[in-house]
């Protein structure tokens, strides 16, 4: 049994990864460093995907992989580990569309490339999108939608953004189904992305600016 | 031009079979995906025309007469659907009054209905499965169902036929046979229109573009029963049972396509695919899971003189070597966003090609935008037959003025 904990995960060897960080925590290994380890090697399943090594169930196994990681250490973890947050998104499904797919995957991918992210569901209506984006303070907005109906729900939320002044302060990402750059043009969102790590590379850019 | 209804019916037909075939036909066929476009056209709402028959056979009706494709959809076994997922208590969908508003088409809602630890049970009996586990997740009107004991242990009268019927007096289980007995009187009514339509539309000239529907078995599988996540974990956790659950679903995908071919006497058989595009597995997961219980399904149903014709959703560029790897000029292959100059290069000797004008530009563009991209499709897959336009998937909420120049631009500029 290999025991590099990283290179288990990245490989998505799941037995052996969920069995080595029972092991690491019995031995009296921190478990702030297991996490940082299963995390790190998020980061190596995010590369290989970019690189287009790696494919969607090759993510939602790492994501499984991390999940289990995290049931095992979360019990002994120090509140003060559990860390600070790179910045703030926002994210949804625009009214009238019910998919969750896409956008569930691209929060769990900024989730752990160690952002904040409030996800307010599907079918979210314009003013609560205004209202969450009040309360919650996002660098960035990310508006999911994949039927051809979202283009026009997506404009709407956009265009309320901007009446109440909100706009200025974020960065409004748009993705799913048939988005490209002709709705992103149509709906005046910042930019689109194609997958999940187009979203975390968006962010990546937007926060640090 | 003649303007003999069954005179336009042979030329319409044969249009698309020559272009199926790889002949050169005498311009490049057009057929689309109308979805609840024609609702709205007619300026009813998607609630209407799901629910009254009669307000679905008007704005179809209206759309076939004036838009006149090569080949029409039959509406109702795909939207006329309102009464009967009512009366089913249907869970797979949401639709108007039922989730989402009366203008909205109606959507998907995934879910795994079939666990993990259930393999087993549907591969040791797949119909037992579906009566007694999937019918009571997926339908809250058959909910009863689970109650009912095996049919296969009910073989005669020491075996079976002393306790086995005992279930059927069970409340729950009359509730769950009344609403099948309403859903056989819904199911009527969607066949007798389906039919009627069928027929009217011949007769004023139009063929229908299928005859049959069926799917890749591991969409059925993904789809209906693992959900996508499910399916997707499956392939490191249980890849051996998946690809006997798939092989499982090869004869009974098969079946479904044949007897409604056989039925409405209609070769093409309409095949939409789900996971196995670009991204969505990699090209090894493709060759190993998805492709080859699709392959032996397209093969079988062109053995009995049918064409399949996938319509392969999203991006599938890296696929179209694999996917060459079929009999000639007997499928259809529609993409939606799959490099077409690629496609058109790869599948030219093997399989006629359509679709692809996107629905951003059909949606948000304008009818030059639609005009440039038509002419484009036109000028590299349309070169020596062997193409069909198409939007990249189904109408909905496209501009009228922009299929109506994807209509006209493709009849004068696709003569051949």
């Amino acid at each position: 049994m290999r025991n590099d904990l990283v290179e288990l995960i990245a490989d998505l060897k799941e037995q052996e990864a969920l069995a080595l960080a029972r092991k690491s925590l019995d031995a009296g290994i921190d478990p702030a460093k297991i996490l940082e380890d299963a995390k790190s090697a998020m980061e190596i399943v995010g590369k290989r995907f970019e690189i287009c090594e790696y494919f969607i169930p090759d993510l939602t196994m790492a994501g499984e992989i991390l999940k289990g990681v995290s049931e095992i250490v979360k019990p002994s973890l120090k509140e003060e580990n559990k860390g600070g947050k790179k910045g703030k998104v926002l994210i949804g499904t625009v009214a009238g569309d019910i998919h969750d797919i896409g956008k569930d995957m691209v929060t769990f991918m900024l989730d752990v490339s160690g952002f904040d992210v409030l996800d307010i569901g599907i079918d979210v209506s314009v003013e609560v999108f205004v209202a969450k984006t009040k309360e919650f303070e996002p660098q960035v907005v990310g508006l999911s939608g994949f039927l051809t109906l979202a283009f026009d729900s997506m404009k709407k939320t956009i265009e309320a953004l901007e009446q109440t002044g909100l706009r200025e302060r974020l960065r409004i990402m748009i993705g799913g189904g048939q988005i490209d750059e002709d709705v992103r043009r149509y709906v005046r969102a910042d930019a689109y992305g194609k997958d999940a790590m187009a979203a975390v590379t968006l962010c990546k850019q937007w926060v640090r600016g | 031009m003649n303007n003999d209804a069954a005179e336009m019916y042979r030329q319409r037909e044969k249009r698309v079979e020559d272009a199926i075939a790889l002949r050169v036909p005498d311009r490049v066929p057009i057929e689309v995906l109308f979805g609840f476009f024609p609702a709205k056209y007619a300026g009813m709402t998607v609630e209407e025309v799901m629910y009254d028959p009669e307000r679905m056979w008007e704005s179809q009706w209206k759309v076939l007469t004036e838009f006149e494709p090569d080949m029409e959809q039959n509406p109702y076994a795909v939207r006329f659907l309102g009464p009967i997922l009512e009366t089913l208590d249907f869970k797979l969908l949401k639709w108007p009054g039922h989730g989402v508003a009366a203008d909205l088409t109606y959507q998907f809602v995934e879910g795994e209905y079939m666990k993990a630890d259930e393999y087993d049970h549907f591969l040791l009996d797949p119909s037992d499965f579906m009566v007694r586990t999937y019918w009571p997740r997926v339908f809250g009107a058959l909910k009863g169902l689970e109650k009912l004991s095996p049919a296969r242990g009910i073989i005669t009268y020491y075996m079976g036929v002393p306790f086995g019927f005992a279930p059927f007096n069970l409340p729950e289980v009359v509730d769950a046979l009344e609403a099948m007995k309403k859903a056989g009187q819904e199911s009527m009514r969607i066949a007798s229109y389906s039919r009627r339509y069928a027929a009217a539309a011949k007769e004023a000239g139009f063929p229908m573009q299928f005859g049959a529907f069926t799917q890749a078995p591991f969409d059925t599988l993904g789809d209906f029963f693992r959900g996508t996540k499910g399916i997707m974990l499956d392939m490191y956790r249980r890849p051996e049972i998946l690809t006997k659950a798939c092989e499982k679903f090869l004869p009974i995908m098969f079946e479904t396509a044949i007897n409604a071919s056989k039925a409405s006497g209609n070769p093409r058989v309409f095949i939409p695919i789900h996971k196995g595009l670009d991204g969505f597995m990699s090209p090894e997961q493709f060759k190993k899971f998805y492709w080859p219980t699709l392959r032996e399904l397209m093969v079988a149903l062109i053995n009995e003189g049918c064409n399949p014709c996938p319509l392969w959703e999203g991006n599938c560029t890296s696929r179209l070597e694999i996917i060459k790897d079929i009999p000639a000029g007997k499928a259809c292959y529609a993409f939606e966003a799959t490099n077409m100059v690629k496609a058109k290069e790869i599948l030219r000797d093997t399989v006629c090609i359509r679709g692809n004008v996107p629905l951003s530009i059909l949606v948000t563009g304008t009818p030059d935008d639609v005009r440039a991209y038509c002419k484009k499709l036109i000028d590299v897959c349309g070169k020596d037959g062997g193409y069909v336009m198409d939007s990249s998937t189904g109408l909905d909420d496209a501009k009228t003025a922009n299929i109506k120049a994807m209509f006209d631009f493709t009849r004068e500029y696709g003569v051949y």
